[in-house]
């Protein structure tokens, strides 16, 4: 049926929870942290709204929504937003990536 | 702020509707009926917050409160066992 995302599982058969802690990696508490100034601490300049960066995780693709990891969509999400409130653009992007990719 | 329409202990029914975009009412829990436990607040509505508009008037948020053999038909625990659900008002109709 339509109007549900691959987040919306409740319910469904989903396999056993796995309850173990692990520690984050230094560049997902960046992005944690670059998602938290983003949306804006109380007082402060909002960039965009969670509502916005969970439609951007929502709207991914069934299997890239099961293939990335939990920051990795959040990364997804965060340069989505950012593109449609005009902060950076497609192209900027690209270009910024190809020459952080040449330096290997 | 739109007013609250519904009250502690009044039963209500989740509007059956499956619209696309971001969406905070959870799909297993839409055509359910409970019963409301609290109002939570108002906030600016996440549908509309999600598209880029403010979200205002803020909407009522309320707890409901279903019983899990109303929401899984071959629930088999206690019949006193519940699932509390928070959703918006527009969401909610009278049951």
């Amino acid at each position: 049926m339509s109007g549900r995302g691959p987040h919306d599982m409740g319910g469904l058969p989903a396999g056993k929870v796995e309850r173990t802690e692990h520690d984050y990696a230094a560049w997902e508490r960046r992005i944690d942290a670059m998602a938290v100034l983003l949306w804006g601490q109380k007082g402060a300049k909002k960039v965009f709204t969670v509502d916005e960066h969970r439609n951007a995780i929502e709207s991914l693709p069934p299997a890239d929504y099961d293939r990335l990891s939990y920051y990795e969509k959040w990364i997804h999400a965060l340069t989505r937003c950012m593109v449609h409130r005009g902060v950076v653009s497609d192209e900027e992007l690209s270009r910024k990536m190809a020459e952080v990719q040449k330096r290997g | 702020m739109a007013e609250a329409k519904f009250k502690p202990g009044e039963r209500v029914r989740v509007v059956k509707a499956y619209p696309a975009g971001h969406v905070r009412t959870p799909f297993y829990i839409r055509g359910c009926s409970g019963e409301v436990e609290r109002i939570c607040g108002a906030f600016a509505n996440p549908e509309e917050l999600a598209q880029m508009r403010d979200g205002l008037p803020p909407q009522p948020l309320y707890r409901v409160r279903f019983r899990q053999r109303d929401v899984w038909p071959d629930y088999a625990g206690p019949v006193a066992d519940v699932v509390e659900v928070e959703i918006y008002q527009h969401w909610l109709e009278a049951a």
